[in-house]
Protein backbone atom coordinates (compact mmCIF):
# COMPACT_ATOMS: atom_id res chain seq x y z
CA UNK A 1 0.00 0.00 0.00
CA UNK A 2 1.63 3.38 -1.07
CA UNK A 3 0.85 6.23 1.53
CA UNK A 4 1.45 8.96 -0.33
CA UNK A 5 -1.03 8.77 -2.77
CA UNK A 6 -3.49 7.63 -0.49
CA UNK A 7 -3.11 10.85 1.08
CA UNK A 8 -3.17 12.50 -1.86
CA UNK A 9 -6.40 10.73 -2.91
CA UNK A 10 -7.97 11.18 0.34
CA UNK A 11 -7.19 15.02 0.36
CA UNK A 12 -8.91 15.47 -3.37
CA UNK A 13 -12.12 13.70 -2.05
CA UNK A 14 -11.99 15.57 1.13
CA UNK A 15 -11.35 18.81 -0.95
CA UNK A 16 -14.38 17.92 -3.37
CA UNK A 17 -16.45 17.44 -0.59
CA UNK A 18 -15.40 20.57 0.65
CA UNK A 19 -16.99 22.71 -1.92
CA UNK A 20 -20.30 21.13 -1.97
CA UNK A 21 -20.33 23.60 0.70
CA UNK A 22 -22.95 25.86 0.05
CA UNK A 23 -20.75 28.56 -1.43
CA UNK A 24 -22.71 30.21 -4.69
CA UNK A 25 -26.00 32.13 -3.86
CA UNK A 26 -27.95 29.75 -5.89
CA UNK A 27 -28.12 27.39 -3.09
CA UNK A 28 -31.83 27.21 -1.92
CA UNK A 29 -31.56 24.98 0.91
CA UNK A 30 -29.65 27.68 2.86
CA UNK A 31 -31.71 30.18 1.74
CA UNK A 32 -33.91 29.77 4.78
CA UNK A 33 -31.92 31.54 7.36
CA UNK A 34 -30.27 33.93 5.20
CA UNK A 35 -28.22 35.10 7.67
CA UNK A 36 -26.46 32.51 8.90
CA UNK A 37 -25.60 31.39 5.44
CA UNK A 38 -24.33 34.65 4.36
CA UNK A 39 -21.70 34.36 7.46
CA UNK A 40 -21.07 31.28 6.79
CA UNK A 41 -20.62 31.28 3.27
CA UNK A 42 -18.16 34.83 3.69
CA UNK A 43 -16.06 32.90 6.20
CA UNK A 44 -15.99 29.30 3.80
CA UNK A 45 -14.53 31.93 1.33
CA UNK A 46 -11.74 32.56 3.92
CA UNK A 47 -11.17 30.15 4.94
CA UNK A 48 -10.74 27.93 1.69
CA UNK A 49 -9.63 30.76 -0.88
CA UNK A 50 -13.07 30.15 -2.68
CA UNK A 51 -12.15 33.07 -4.67
CA UNK A 52 -8.82 31.49 -6.15
CA UNK A 53 -8.53 29.51 -9.28
CA UNK A 54 -9.77 26.02 -8.77
CA UNK A 55 -5.70 24.58 -8.78
CA UNK A 56 -5.09 27.32 -5.93
CA UNK A 57 -7.75 26.19 -3.79
CA UNK A 58 -6.34 22.56 -3.85
CA UNK A 59 -3.15 23.80 -3.11
CA UNK A 60 -4.31 25.74 -0.31
CA UNK A 61 -6.29 22.50 1.12
CA UNK A 62 -3.52 20.44 1.05
CA UNK A 63 -1.06 22.79 2.94
CA UNK A 64 -3.72 22.43 5.31
CA UNK A 65 -3.69 18.97 5.44
CA UNK A 66 0.22 18.40 5.84
CA UNK A 67 -0.43 20.71 9.05
CA UNK A 68 -3.60 19.82 10.10
CA UNK A 69 -5.04 23.07 9.70
CA UNK A 70 -8.60 23.03 9.44
CA UNK A 71 -9.54 26.39 10.73
CA UNK A 72 -11.86 27.35 13.13
CA UNK A 73 -15.20 26.09 14.10
CA UNK A 74 -17.46 28.19 13.91
CA UNK A 75 -19.49 27.65 16.97
CA UNK A 76 -16.97 28.93 19.36
CA UNK A 77 -14.38 29.95 17.02
CA UNK A 78 -11.44 27.22 18.38
CA UNK A 79 -9.58 25.73 16.13
CA UNK A 80 -10.58 22.45 15.32
CA UNK A 81 -7.85 20.65 16.09
CA UNK A 82 -7.71 21.51 19.34
CA UNK A 83 -11.20 20.16 19.48
CA UNK A 84 -10.80 16.61 17.93
CA UNK A 85 -7.42 16.59 19.70
CA UNK A 86 -9.42 16.98 22.89
CA UNK A 87 -11.67 14.27 21.84
CA UNK A 88 -9.53 11.89 20.57
CA UNK A 89 -8.95 10.01 23.94
CA UNK A 90 -12.54 8.32 24.20
CA UNK A 91 -13.07 7.21 20.29
CA UNK A 92 -9.58 5.31 20.79
CA UNK A 93 -10.59 3.78 23.88
CA UNK A 94 -14.27 2.99 22.46
CA UNK A 95 -12.67 1.34 19.54
CA UNK A 96 -9.50 -0.06 20.94
CA UNK A 97 -11.65 -2.22 23.65
CA UNK A 98 -14.27 -2.70 21.29
CA UNK A 99 -11.37 -4.00 18.91
CA UNK A 100 -10.44 -6.16 21.49
CA UNK A 101 -13.50 -8.00 22.39
CA UNK A 102 -14.31 -8.58 18.99
CA UNK A 103 -10.86 -10.88 18.49
CA UNK A 104 -11.43 -12.34 21.99
CA UNK A 105 -15.21 -13.63 20.93
CA UNK A 106 -14.95 -14.37 17.08
CA UNK A 107 -11.26 -16.44 17.05
CA UNK A 108 -12.65 -19.16 19.34
CA UNK A 109 -15.94 -18.89 17.26
CA UNK A 110 -14.61 -19.39 14.17
CA UNK A 111 -12.25 -22.01 15.44
CA UNK A 112 -15.00 -23.88 17.04
CA UNK A 113 -17.45 -23.45 13.76
CA UNK A 114 -14.62 -24.34 11.40
CA UNK A 115 -13.89 -27.44 13.69
CA UNK A 116 -17.50 -28.50 13.16
CA UNK A 117 -18.68 -27.13 10.49
CA UNK A 118 -21.81 -27.62 9.05
CA UNK A 119 -22.91 -29.17 12.28
CA UNK A 120 -26.09 -27.77 13.72
CA UNK A 121 -23.66 -25.50 16.46
CA UNK A 122 -22.10 -24.36 12.95
CA UNK A 123 -25.24 -23.30 11.48
CA UNK A 124 -26.67 -21.88 14.84
CA UNK A 125 -23.96 -19.12 15.42
CA UNK A 126 -23.87 -18.44 11.77
CA UNK A 127 -27.72 -17.47 12.35
CA UNK A 128 -26.91 -15.69 15.45
CA UNK A 129 -24.23 -13.53 13.92
CA UNK A 130 -25.81 -12.90 10.77
CA UNK A 131 -28.14 -11.27 12.63
CA UNK A 132 -25.58 -9.51 14.88
CA UNK A 133 -24.31 -8.19 11.63
CA UNK A 134 -28.11 -7.57 10.08
CA UNK A 135 -28.54 -5.16 13.89
CA UNK A 136 -28.92 -1.24 13.39
CA UNK A 137 -26.49 0.02 15.81
CA UNK A 138 -28.57 2.53 17.44
CA UNK A 139 -31.48 0.10 17.79
CA UNK A 140 -29.81 -2.15 19.36
CA UNK A 141 -27.82 0.73 21.38
CA UNK A 142 -31.58 1.70 22.40
CA UNK A 143 -32.46 -1.62 23.30
CA UNK A 144 -29.74 -2.44 25.83
CA UNK A 145 -30.37 1.10 27.43
CA UNK A 146 -33.65 -0.15 27.64
CA UNK A 147 -33.32 -3.67 29.82
CA UNK A 148 -29.63 -2.89 31.49
CA UNK A 149 -29.64 1.17 32.61
CA UNK A 150 -34.05 1.66 32.55
CA UNK A 151 -35.06 -2.06 34.08
CA UNK A 152 -32.30 -3.55 35.71
CA UNK A 153 -30.23 -0.13 36.21
CA UNK A 154 -26.88 -2.09 36.04
CA UNK A 155 -24.90 -0.02 33.70
CA UNK A 156 -25.23 3.80 33.49
CA UNK A 157 -26.88 4.89 29.55
CA UNK A 158 -24.89 8.19 29.10
CA UNK A 159 -21.31 9.85 29.45
CA UNK A 160 -17.72 8.86 30.26
CA UNK A 161 -16.41 10.70 33.35
CA UNK A 162 -18.91 11.97 35.64
CA UNK A 163 -17.34 15.33 38.11
CA UNK A 164 -17.46 13.17 40.75
CA UNK A 165 -14.36 10.65 39.90
CA UNK A 166 -11.99 13.21 40.32
CA UNK A 167 -12.83 12.13 43.67
CA UNK A 168 -11.80 8.66 43.37
CA UNK A 169 -8.75 7.04 43.96
CA UNK A 170 -7.25 5.78 40.65
CA UNK A 171 -8.54 2.11 40.79
CA UNK A 172 -11.71 2.99 41.62
CA UNK A 173 -12.27 5.78 38.90
CA UNK A 174 -10.74 3.34 36.30
CA UNK A 175 -13.22 0.69 37.65
CA UNK A 176 -15.99 3.59 36.91
CA UNK A 177 -14.73 3.87 33.35
CA UNK A 178 -14.97 0.04 32.85
CA UNK A 179 -18.48 -0.01 33.66
CA UNK A 180 -19.20 3.04 31.48
CA UNK A 181 -17.72 1.50 28.47
CA UNK A 182 -19.69 -2.00 28.85
CA UNK A 183 -22.77 -0.88 26.79
CA UNK A 184 -21.25 1.45 23.92
CA UNK A 185 -18.34 -1.63 23.80
CA UNK A 186 -20.76 -4.39 23.44
CA UNK A 187 -22.66 -2.30 20.15
CA UNK A 188 -19.37 -1.07 18.75
CA UNK A 189 -18.75 -5.22 18.51
CA UNK A 190 -21.66 -6.19 17.85
CA UNK A 191 -21.43 -5.48 14.01
CA UNK A 192 -18.04 -6.70 13.09
CA UNK A 193 -18.23 -10.02 14.92
CA UNK A 194 -19.34 -11.54 12.29
CA UNK A 195 -17.41 -10.73 9.49
CA UNK A 196 -14.14 -11.74 11.66
CA UNK A 197 -15.34 -15.02 12.92
CA UNK A 198 -17.12 -16.03 9.39
CA UNK A 199 -13.25 -15.35 7.78
CA UNK A 200 -11.62 -17.12 11.14
CA UNK A 201 -13.70 -19.78 10.13
CA UNK A 202 -13.20 -20.64 6.57
CA UNK A 203 -9.06 -19.52 6.94
CA UNK A 204 -9.32 -22.21 9.46
CA UNK A 205 -11.25 -24.64 6.81
CA UNK A 206 -8.73 -24.20 4.58
CA UNK A 207 -5.72 -24.70 6.90
CA UNK A 208 -7.56 -28.08 8.11
CA UNK A 209 -7.83 -29.23 4.55
CA UNK A 210 -3.83 -28.53 3.80
CA UNK A 211 -1.48 -31.42 3.50
CA UNK A 212 0.32 -31.01 6.35
CA UNK A 213 -2.82 -31.39 8.71
CA UNK A 214 -3.21 -34.60 6.92
CA UNK A 215 0.40 -35.48 7.90
CA UNK A 216 0.17 -34.80 11.67
CA UNK A 217 -3.20 -36.71 11.63
CA UNK A 218 -1.42 -39.71 10.33
CA UNK A 219 1.55 -39.27 12.39
CA UNK A 220 -1.12 -40.23 15.43
CA UNK A 221 -1.30 -36.57 16.77
CA UNK A 222 -4.35 -36.00 18.52
CA UNK A 223 -6.85 -34.06 17.35
CA UNK A 224 -6.49 -30.98 19.88
CA UNK A 225 -2.62 -30.77 19.15
CA UNK A 226 -3.44 -31.05 15.45
CA UNK A 227 -5.97 -28.05 15.67
CA UNK A 228 -4.44 -25.87 18.41
CA UNK A 229 -0.40 -26.65 17.16
CA UNK A 230 -0.52 -26.87 14.00
CA UNK A 231 -3.49 -25.59 12.32
CA UNK A 232 -4.12 -22.43 14.33
CA UNK A 233 -1.08 -20.56 13.98
CA UNK A 234 -1.58 -20.52 10.28
CA UNK A 235 -4.91 -20.33 10.22
CA UNK A 236 -4.28 -16.55 12.11
CA UNK A 237 -2.01 -15.02 9.64
CA UNK A 238 -4.89 -13.63 7.28
CA UNK A 239 -7.02 -12.09 10.39
CA UNK A 240 -4.56 -9.84 11.30
CA UNK A 241 -5.26 -7.92 8.54
CA UNK A 242 -8.64 -8.27 8.44
CA UNK A 243 -8.53 -5.44 10.96
CA UNK A 244 -8.40 -2.92 7.49
CA UNK A 245 -11.66 -4.14 7.25
CA UNK A 246 -12.96 -3.85 10.59
CA UNK A 247 -11.83 -0.64 11.34
CA UNK A 248 -13.42 1.86 8.69
CA UNK A 249 -17.00 0.02 10.32
CA UNK A 250 -16.04 0.54 13.80
CA UNK A 251 -15.21 4.44 13.27
CA UNK A 252 -18.37 4.41 11.67
CA UNK A 253 -20.41 2.97 14.53
CA UNK A 254 -19.22 4.90 17.05
CA UNK A 255 -20.57 7.72 15.43
CA UNK A 256 -23.93 6.45 16.09
CA UNK A 257 -22.59 5.13 19.17
CA UNK A 258 -20.97 8.21 20.55
CA UNK A 259 -23.77 10.24 20.02
CA UNK A 260 -26.43 7.83 21.75
CA UNK A 261 -24.52 7.25 24.86
CA UNK A 262 -23.19 10.82 25.18
CA UNK A 263 -19.61 9.60 24.77
CA UNK A 264 -17.51 12.91 24.41
CA UNK A 265 -15.58 11.23 21.01
CA UNK A 266 -15.00 12.35 17.56
CA UNK A 267 -18.30 11.19 16.19
CA UNK A 268 -20.24 12.90 18.48
CA UNK A 269 -18.16 15.79 17.51
CA UNK A 270 -18.83 14.95 14.47
CA UNK A 271 -22.37 14.90 14.81
CA UNK A 272 -22.54 18.30 17.23
CA UNK A 273 -20.81 19.97 13.73
CA UNK A 274 -23.46 18.00 11.45
CA UNK A 275 -26.34 19.98 13.32
CA UNK A 276 -24.97 23.15 13.85
CA UNK A 277 -23.18 23.19 10.32
CA UNK A 278 -20.14 23.66 11.76
CA UNK A 279 -18.42 22.88 8.05
CA UNK A 280 -14.46 23.29 9.12
CA UNK A 281 -15.17 20.69 11.87
CA UNK A 282 -17.04 18.55 9.86
CA UNK A 283 -14.29 18.45 6.91
CA UNK A 284 -11.71 17.96 10.19
CA UNK A 285 -13.26 15.23 12.01
CA UNK A 286 -13.99 13.08 8.29
CA UNK A 287 -9.85 13.56 7.68
CA UNK A 288 -8.75 12.70 10.88
CA UNK A 289 -11.16 9.14 11.10
CA UNK A 290 -9.68 8.89 7.69
CA UNK A 291 -6.12 9.37 8.76
CA UNK A 292 -6.56 7.31 11.81
CA UNK A 293 -8.04 4.17 9.54
CA UNK A 294 -4.99 4.55 7.15
CA UNK A 295 -2.82 4.83 10.26
CA UNK A 296 -4.54 1.38 11.37
CA UNK A 297 -4.20 -0.14 7.97
CA UNK A 298 -0.30 0.48 8.00
CA UNK A 299 -0.29 -0.85 11.21
CA UNK A 300 -1.80 -3.97 10.08
CA UNK A 301 0.64 -4.60 7.55
CA UNK A 302 3.51 -4.02 9.30
CA UNK A 303 2.28 -6.20 11.58
CA UNK A 304 1.26 -8.91 9.05
CA UNK A 305 5.05 -8.36 7.97
CA UNK A 306 5.67 -9.27 11.55
CA UNK A 307 4.06 -12.37 12.14
CA UNK A 308 4.59 -14.08 8.25
CA UNK A 309 7.89 -14.35 7.58
CA UNK A 310 7.50 -15.49 3.96
CA UNK A 311 6.63 -11.43 3.64
CA UNK A 312 9.67 -10.41 5.51
CA UNK A 313 12.05 -11.40 2.51
CA UNK A 314 10.46 -10.31 -0.01
CA UNK B 1 -29.27 -24.02 -10.58
CA UNK B 2 -32.50 -23.17 -9.88
CA UNK B 3 -33.29 -26.20 -8.00
CA UNK B 4 -30.11 -26.20 -6.19
CA UNK B 5 -31.11 -22.21 -4.88
CA UNK B 6 -34.72 -23.61 -3.86
CA UNK B 7 -32.82 -26.66 -1.81
CA UNK B 8 -31.33 -23.76 0.16
CA UNK B 9 -33.22 -22.80 3.11
CA UNK B 10 -31.83 -19.80 4.51
CA UNK B 11 -32.39 -18.09 0.73
CA UNK B 12 -35.94 -19.61 0.71
CA UNK B 13 -36.96 -18.67 4.55
CA UNK B 14 -35.28 -14.94 3.41
CA UNK B 15 -36.57 -14.43 -0.08
CA UNK B 16 -40.49 -15.38 2.17
CA UNK B 17 -39.77 -12.47 4.14
CA UNK B 18 -38.52 -10.19 1.70
CA UNK B 19 -41.63 -10.57 -0.41
CA UNK B 20 -44.30 -10.26 2.47
CA UNK B 21 -42.55 -7.09 3.33
CA UNK B 22 -41.91 -5.98 -0.16
CA UNK B 23 -45.74 -6.88 -1.04
CA UNK B 24 -47.20 -4.97 2.76
CA UNK B 25 -44.88 -1.90 1.07
CA UNK B 26 -47.06 -2.13 -2.17
CA UNK B 27 -49.93 -2.84 -0.89
CA UNK B 28 -49.89 -0.50 1.86
CA UNK B 29 -53.33 1.47 1.69
CA UNK B 30 -54.91 -2.04 1.83
CA UNK B 31 -53.47 -3.07 4.03
CA UNK B 32 -53.77 -0.62 7.31
CA UNK B 33 -56.87 0.85 7.16
CA UNK B 34 -55.60 3.69 9.27
CA UNK B 35 -53.84 6.87 7.70
CA UNK B 36 -50.47 6.74 8.45
CA UNK B 37 -50.45 10.65 8.49
CA UNK B 38 -53.47 11.54 10.70
CA UNK B 39 -53.18 12.85 14.37
CA UNK B 40 -55.12 12.54 17.16
CA UNK B 41 -53.52 14.43 20.13
CA UNK B 42 -56.14 13.11 22.51
CA UNK B 43 -54.65 11.56 25.68
CA UNK B 44 -57.00 8.56 25.14
CA UNK B 45 -55.35 8.10 21.47
CA UNK B 46 -51.67 8.85 22.38
CA UNK B 47 -48.40 6.26 23.13
CA UNK B 48 -51.53 3.43 23.21
CA UNK B 49 -49.60 -0.22 23.88
CA UNK B 50 -50.58 -2.43 21.28
CA UNK B 51 -54.07 -3.35 21.03
CA UNK B 52 -57.08 -5.56 18.55
CA UNK B 53 -57.12 -2.01 17.10
CA UNK B 54 -53.97 -0.50 16.84
CA UNK B 55 -51.64 -3.73 16.59
CA UNK B 56 -48.63 -2.39 16.95
CA UNK B 57 -50.02 0.53 19.12
CA UNK B 58 -49.88 4.27 18.65
CA UNK B 59 -47.06 7.18 18.34
CA UNK B 60 -46.99 9.99 20.18
CA UNK B 61 -48.91 12.05 17.83
CA UNK B 62 -52.09 8.98 18.30
CA UNK B 63 -50.90 7.47 14.84
CA UNK B 64 -51.06 4.20 14.23
CA UNK B 65 -48.03 2.77 14.41
CA UNK B 66 -48.71 -0.53 11.70
CA UNK B 67 -49.60 1.61 9.18
CA UNK B 68 -46.84 3.83 9.19
CA UNK B 69 -44.38 1.05 9.33
CA UNK B 70 -46.18 -0.70 6.08
CA UNK B 71 -45.64 2.85 4.58
CA UNK B 72 -42.08 2.94 6.45
CA UNK B 73 -41.05 -0.67 3.97
CA UNK B 74 -42.51 1.80 1.14
CA UNK B 75 -39.60 4.37 2.10
CA UNK B 76 -36.92 1.94 3.34
CA UNK B 77 -37.11 -0.70 0.57
CA UNK B 78 -37.14 1.68 -2.05
CA UNK B 79 -34.38 4.09 -0.80
CA UNK B 80 -32.51 0.72 -0.76
CA UNK B 81 -33.15 -0.32 -4.45
CA UNK B 82 -32.59 3.01 -5.82
CA UNK B 83 -29.22 2.84 -3.80
CA UNK B 84 -28.17 -0.26 -5.06
CA UNK B 85 -29.42 0.32 -8.91
CA UNK B 86 -26.74 3.61 -8.29
CA UNK B 87 -24.33 1.35 -6.72
CA UNK B 88 -24.76 -1.36 -9.88
CA UNK B 89 -23.78 1.43 -11.98
CA UNK B 90 -20.84 3.07 -10.91
CA UNK B 91 -19.33 -0.21 -9.57
CA UNK B 92 -20.00 -2.51 -12.96
CA UNK B 93 -18.66 0.58 -15.07
CA UNK B 94 -15.47 1.07 -13.32
CA UNK B 95 -14.95 -2.40 -12.70
CA UNK B 96 -15.42 -3.52 -16.40
CA UNK B 97 -12.98 -0.14 -17.70
CA UNK B 98 -10.17 -1.78 -15.02
CA UNK B 99 -10.51 -5.11 -15.47
CA UNK B 100 -10.86 -4.89 -19.57
CA UNK B 101 -8.77 -2.29 -20.43
CA UNK B 102 -6.16 -2.82 -17.23
CA UNK B 103 -2.92 -0.86 -17.56
CA UNK B 104 -3.10 2.44 -16.79
CA UNK B 105 -7.20 2.68 -16.33
CA UNK B 106 -7.01 -0.07 -14.26
CA UNK B 107 -4.20 1.66 -11.86
CA UNK B 108 -6.77 4.68 -11.26
CA UNK B 109 -9.41 2.47 -11.06
CA UNK B 110 -8.01 0.48 -8.32
CA UNK B 111 -6.29 3.74 -6.41
CA UNK B 112 -9.23 5.22 -6.10
CA UNK B 113 -11.41 2.06 -4.70
CA UNK B 114 -8.28 2.01 -2.15
CA UNK B 115 -9.12 5.89 -1.04
CA UNK B 116 -12.76 4.87 -0.66
CA UNK B 117 -12.65 2.16 1.24
CA UNK B 118 -10.33 4.12 3.97
CA UNK B 119 -13.02 6.79 4.46
CA UNK B 120 -15.34 5.61 7.36
CA UNK B 121 -18.73 4.97 5.28
CA UNK B 122 -20.23 6.74 7.25
CA UNK B 123 -18.45 10.30 7.97
CA UNK B 124 -18.31 10.16 4.39
CA UNK B 125 -22.70 9.81 4.11
CA UNK B 126 -22.77 11.94 6.73
CA UNK B 127 -20.08 14.69 5.55
CA UNK B 128 -21.30 14.45 2.26
CA UNK B 129 -25.25 14.87 3.54
CA UNK B 130 -24.65 17.55 5.92
CA UNK B 131 -23.23 20.07 3.08
CA UNK B 132 -26.28 18.95 0.40
CA UNK B 133 -28.83 18.93 3.04
CA UNK B 134 -30.92 16.27 4.30
CA UNK B 135 -33.08 14.72 1.37
CA UNK B 136 -34.05 11.32 0.71
CA UNK B 137 -32.97 11.69 -3.14
CA UNK B 138 -29.52 12.72 -1.59
CA UNK B 139 -29.38 9.56 0.55
CA UNK B 140 -30.02 7.01 -2.45
CA UNK B 141 -27.26 8.98 -4.48
CA UNK B 142 -25.03 8.97 -1.12
CA UNK B 143 -25.54 5.14 -0.49
CA UNK B 144 -25.03 4.53 -4.02
CA UNK B 145 -22.06 6.76 -4.60
CA UNK B 146 -20.22 5.51 -1.21
CA UNK B 147 -20.57 1.49 -1.92
CA UNK B 148 -19.33 0.43 -5.25
CA UNK B 149 -15.94 -0.45 -4.34
CA UNK B 150 -16.18 -4.11 -2.99
CA UNK B 151 -18.32 -4.98 -6.63
CA UNK B 152 -16.00 -2.87 -8.58
CA UNK B 153 -12.94 -5.49 -7.54
CA UNK B 154 -14.97 -8.32 -8.05
CA UNK B 155 -15.89 -7.89 -11.54
CA UNK B 156 -12.72 -6.47 -12.38
CA UNK B 157 -11.06 -10.15 -11.02
CA UNK B 158 -13.43 -11.60 -13.56
CA UNK B 159 -12.65 -9.60 -16.35
CA UNK B 160 -9.16 -9.92 -15.73
CA UNK B 161 -9.48 -13.89 -15.75
CA UNK B 162 -12.06 -13.91 -18.76
CA UNK B 163 -10.61 -11.53 -21.35
CA UNK B 164 -7.85 -14.10 -22.03
CA UNK B 165 -10.25 -16.53 -22.63
CA UNK B 166 -11.09 -18.20 -26.20
CA UNK B 167 -14.42 -16.41 -26.92
CA UNK B 168 -13.14 -13.42 -26.37
CA UNK B 169 -10.56 -13.96 -28.97
CA UNK B 170 -13.25 -15.33 -30.89
CA UNK B 171 -15.55 -12.23 -30.83
CA UNK B 172 -12.64 -10.10 -31.54
CA UNK B 173 -11.43 -11.68 -34.47
CA UNK B 174 -15.43 -11.44 -35.64
CA UNK B 175 -14.55 -7.64 -35.16
CA UNK B 176 -17.01 -6.92 -32.35
CA UNK B 177 -16.49 -3.40 -30.95
CA UNK B 178 -14.55 -3.53 -27.15
CA UNK B 179 -18.44 -2.71 -25.47
CA UNK B 180 -19.76 -5.35 -27.23
CA UNK B 181 -17.26 -7.77 -25.94
CA UNK B 182 -16.94 -6.09 -22.32
CA UNK B 183 -21.12 -6.55 -21.78
CA UNK B 184 -22.18 -8.85 -24.23
CA UNK B 185 -19.49 -11.43 -23.73
CA UNK B 186 -17.79 -10.92 -21.03
CA UNK B 187 -19.98 -9.56 -18.30
CA UNK B 188 -22.95 -11.95 -18.03
CA UNK B 189 -20.07 -14.98 -17.54
CA UNK B 190 -18.91 -12.27 -14.46
CA UNK B 191 -22.28 -11.91 -13.00
CA UNK B 192 -22.53 -14.20 -9.78
CA UNK B 193 -20.57 -12.54 -8.03
CA UNK B 194 -23.31 -9.44 -8.68
CA UNK B 195 -26.15 -11.28 -7.01
CA UNK B 196 -24.56 -11.97 -4.04
CA UNK B 197 -23.39 -8.30 -3.92
CA UNK B 198 -26.88 -7.09 -4.80
CA UNK B 199 -28.57 -8.92 -2.05
CA UNK B 200 -25.51 -7.83 0.22
CA UNK B 201 -25.63 -4.16 -0.17
CA UNK B 202 -29.61 -4.03 -0.09
CA UNK B 203 -29.23 -5.09 3.18
CA UNK B 204 -26.64 -2.48 3.91
CA UNK B 205 -27.77 -0.13 2.17
CA UNK B 206 -31.29 -0.29 4.49
CA UNK B 207 -29.27 -0.03 7.56
CA UNK B 208 -27.57 2.88 6.33
CA UNK B 209 -30.53 4.53 5.82
CA UNK B 210 -31.96 3.83 8.84
CA UNK B 211 -29.12 5.21 10.70
CA UNK B 212 -29.01 8.26 8.78
CA UNK B 213 -33.06 8.25 9.12
CA UNK B 214 -32.38 7.84 12.91
CA UNK B 215 -29.99 10.97 12.82
CA UNK B 216 -32.78 13.36 11.33
CA UNK B 217 -30.44 13.18 8.36
CA UNK B 218 -32.21 11.43 6.13
CA UNK B 219 -35.57 10.44 5.84
CA UNK B 220 -37.57 13.82 6.93
CA UNK B 221 -40.70 13.37 8.91
CA UNK B 222 -43.70 13.09 8.99
CA UNK B 223 -42.71 10.63 6.13
CA UNK B 224 -42.46 7.12 8.39
CA UNK B 225 -39.33 5.16 7.62
CA UNK B 226 -38.03 2.60 10.04
CA UNK B 227 -35.15 4.76 11.15
CA UNK B 228 -37.06 8.17 11.89
CA UNK B 229 -40.03 6.27 13.49
CA UNK B 230 -37.42 5.02 16.16
CA UNK B 231 -35.67 8.11 16.54
CA UNK B 232 -39.12 9.48 18.09
CA UNK B 233 -39.44 6.20 19.92
CA UNK B 234 -36.10 6.92 21.95
CA UNK B 235 -37.80 9.58 23.78
CA UNK B 236 -40.52 7.23 25.10
CA UNK B 237 -38.62 4.23 25.62
CA UNK B 238 -39.36 3.70 28.92
CA UNK B 239 -42.98 4.17 28.60
CA UNK B 240 -43.86 3.36 24.96
CA UNK B 241 -41.46 0.07 23.79
CA UNK B 242 -43.43 -0.50 20.92
CA UNK B 243 -42.57 2.39 19.13
CA UNK B 244 -38.66 1.52 19.76
CA UNK B 245 -39.43 -2.36 18.82
CA UNK B 246 -41.46 -2.85 16.25
CA UNK B 247 -39.14 -0.54 13.72
CA UNK B 248 -35.99 -2.11 14.89
CA UNK B 249 -37.46 -5.72 14.25
CA UNK B 250 -38.87 -4.80 10.48
CA UNK B 251 -35.56 -3.52 10.01
CA UNK B 252 -33.30 -6.23 11.88
CA UNK B 253 -35.38 -9.12 9.86
CA UNK B 254 -35.29 -7.09 6.39
CA UNK B 255 -31.75 -6.93 6.56
CA UNK B 256 -30.93 -10.51 7.87
CA UNK B 257 -33.09 -11.87 4.94
CA UNK B 258 -31.08 -10.04 2.32
CA UNK B 259 -27.96 -11.48 3.96
CA UNK B 260 -29.10 -14.95 4.28
CA UNK B 261 -30.11 -14.79 0.62
CA UNK B 262 -26.08 -13.77 -0.05
CA UNK B 263 -24.45 -15.94 1.86
CA UNK B 264 -26.84 -18.87 0.19
CA UNK B 265 -26.22 -17.60 -3.31
CA UNK B 266 -22.99 -17.63 -2.41
CA UNK B 267 -22.46 -21.42 -1.50
CA UNK B 268 -24.72 -22.05 -4.24
CA UNK B 269 -22.37 -19.97 -6.85
CA UNK B 270 -18.71 -20.50 -6.12
CA UNK B 271 -17.68 -23.70 -6.99
CA UNK B 272 -14.96 -23.26 -4.33
CA UNK B 273 -17.71 -23.19 -1.18
CA UNK B 274 -18.45 -27.11 -2.06
CA UNK B 275 -17.40 -29.60 -0.93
Amino acid sequence: MLVVPMLLGISLITFVIAHLAPGDPTSVKYGLNPEVSETARARLKELYGLDRPVLVQFGLWLKRMAVLDFGNSFIDDRPVMAKIAERLPATLILNISALLIIYLIAIPIGISSAVRADSSYDKVTTVVLFAGYATPSFWFALILIWIFGFHLGWFPISGMRPWYVEYYTFFESAKDLLWRLALPVLTTSLLSLAGLSRYMRSSMLETLRQDYIRTARAKGLDEFTVIYKHALKNALLPIVTIASMILPGLLSGSFIIETIFGWPGMGRLGYEAIMNYDYPTIMGVVVIATFLTLLGLLLADILYAIVDPRIRYK
Amino acid sequence: MIREILKKRQIVIGAMVIILMASAAVFAPFISHFDPYEQNLSADARLQPPSTRHIFGTDDLGRDLFSRMVHGARTSLSVGFIAVAIMLVVGITLGVLAGYYGGAVDFAVMRLVEVMMCFPTLYLILALLAFLGPSVYYVMIVIGLTSWMGLARLIRAEFLSLREREFVVAAKALGATDMRIAFRHILPNALAPVFVSITFSLGGAILIESSLSFLGLGVQIPVPSWGNIISTGRFYIESAWWLTVFPGLAILFSVLSFYLIGDGLRSVLDPRLKR
